[in-house]
């Protein structure tokens, strides 16, 4: 089983070089401290950085530099700044060639929820709906079940939904799996020390198992 | 040159007005007109329909006028930082529309760009297209989206000239470019007040022609959200 760390890492072998990629707030912000050796990446922050950089060393944190999560963070060199409508012409308009973005519920046909639960948590979908509507790429990283051990891999989504159709692939704390174009999850890989008879368990919808399921290799 | 400059924040939001839409600049607590914010609680401006992608925390920013309720109704995209703002919607005390945060960037723009409407991908099939007009493009379904525009659009900038030409820093610019487009009278608070000739035409970043009134901001206090900080190992 996986903790956040590892599923960023996971994620970060996902990576590909030259590439223009955004990161979503929680997990997937964890990918940019994992990006492999030899590949170059450039991160896009939604509120209007390209070229984002680490967080800043104490004593050097800049107050009109932070990024989605309204955390302090460095800009590299050749970073540049730009409004939230030029931010969004990337987004949209398919410059970005990545999205990582984190979820309540995905459902089989790639659907996902991951901006409100009526009557209690109504904290906005942000830039989420944007994202998820025009990226070619998108990777979902998520905990397989809720607090209660519930299934959050669905048959269909029961959470207001952020997108639909868009999910192509996700990685949990389990496994590494992909939604088919037909519909349904496709298992690829397993979390190390992770049996398949556990995902199995975990998972409420539609799961394709195909021949014998290799584990996840991190570093 | 057309001056813009009045002298402090009282003659700078002079007319905003009890019902009125305002737009506010800012991304969280970056790039937010302080100052105008400070003037308008104590005016006590109230009813105010808000254009803002955040409503700021509970003790800074827009919070500070949603604790004094002097906001009827919010535009937003998140709002997830304050907690008084997700208790007085989930109450029905506050009317709140959620937007995506790049339909209401791009809504922003097109209000000062004379553009009506437009077709977005973002939201179809979700709550947010309910009502509104879908369409095919390339064999994908966008929904009608309309321009915003407010009675007063006020917004926060590094350094401004007398003009109004406005230059911003870092990601204190983001939604502040499209806002300053689109109010009918635009208020700029500046760090820096200099006067023309000083910005270079190269750098400007917003013509002065979106410009109303322009001030130098007397204190900004740039509350930073999450101080996150990587240790020297």
């Amino acid at each position: 089983m996986l903790d956040k760390i590892g599923i960023a890492k996971r994620i970060a072998q996902e990576l590909k070089d030259n590439t223009y990629v955004n990161l979503g707030i929680g997990i997937p912000t964890l990918v940019a401290n994992y990006v492999p050796k030899g590949i170059s990446v450039e991160f896009q922050s939604e509120n209007g950085v390209l070229g984002m950089g680490p967080f800043p060393f104490e004593g050097q944190e800049d107050a009109d530099l932070i990024n989605a999560g309204k955390q302090t963070i460095t800009a590299l060199d050749g970073a540049v700044y730009f409004d939230s409508a030029t931010s969004f012409a990337m987004i949209r308009g398919k410059h970005v060639q990545l999205t990582v973005l984190g979820a309540m519920e995905v459902s089989e046909k790639g659907d996902i929820a991951n901006w409100k639960i009526p009557g209690k948590m109504v904290k906005g979908m942000g830039g989420a709906m944007d994202l998820v509507a025009s990226a070619e790429n998108i990777i979902v990283a998520m905990m397989h079940t809720n607090k209660k051990g519930e299934s959050k891999i669905l048959t269909k989504c029961s959470l207001p939904l952020t997108g639909v159709s868009c999910v192509k692939k996700i990685i949990t704390n389990l496994a590494v799996l992909e939604v088919m174009p037909q519909g349904g999850f496709k298992l690829l890989e397993r979390a190390p020390g992770v049996s398949v008879e556990q995902i199995k368990s975990a998972t409420e919808g539609s799961l394709l198992i195909q021949g014998s399921i290799p584990e996840m290799q991190l570093h | 040159m057309i001056t813009k400059v009045v002298s402090n924040v009282q003659k700078a939001l002079e007319g905003v007005a009890d019902n009125m839409t305002l737009m506010i600049g800012g991304f969280g607590l970056c790039g937010i007109p302080e100052n105008s914010i400070a003037e308008l609680v104590a005016k006590g401006t109230k009813n105010l329909t808000c254009i803002s992608n955040n409503a700021g925390v509970d003790n800074f920013g827009l919070g500070l006028l949603l604790q004094k309720k002097q906001i009827k109704k919010m535009i937003s995209s998140y709002v997830g930082e304050n907690d008084e703002f997700e208790r007085q919607m989930l109450s029905g005390e506050l009317e709140v529309d959620l937007i995506p945060q790049g339909s209401l960037a791009e809504r922003c723009r097109a209000g000062g760009a004379g553009i009506p409407a437009f077709y977005t991908p973002a939201g179809f099939g979700t709550e947010v297209a309910v009502g509104k007009e879908v369409r095919e493009f390339n064999g994908k379904a966008h929904i009608l989206e309309s321009a915003l525009t407010a009675d007063f659009a006020i917004v926060k900038a590094w350094k401004g000239d007398h003009a109004g030409n406005l230059i911003f820093k870092a990601t204190a610019k983001n939604f502040n470019p499209v806002m300053a487009m689109a109010g009918k009278i635009t208020i700029a608070e500046v760090e820096e007040l200099v006067p023309v000739g000083e910005l270079s035409p190269n750098e400007i970043h917003t013509p002065g022609i979106f410009v109303q009134r322009i001030f130098k901001g007397e204190l900004f206090e740039k509350r930073i959200e999450q101080r996150t900080v990587q240790s020297i190992l």
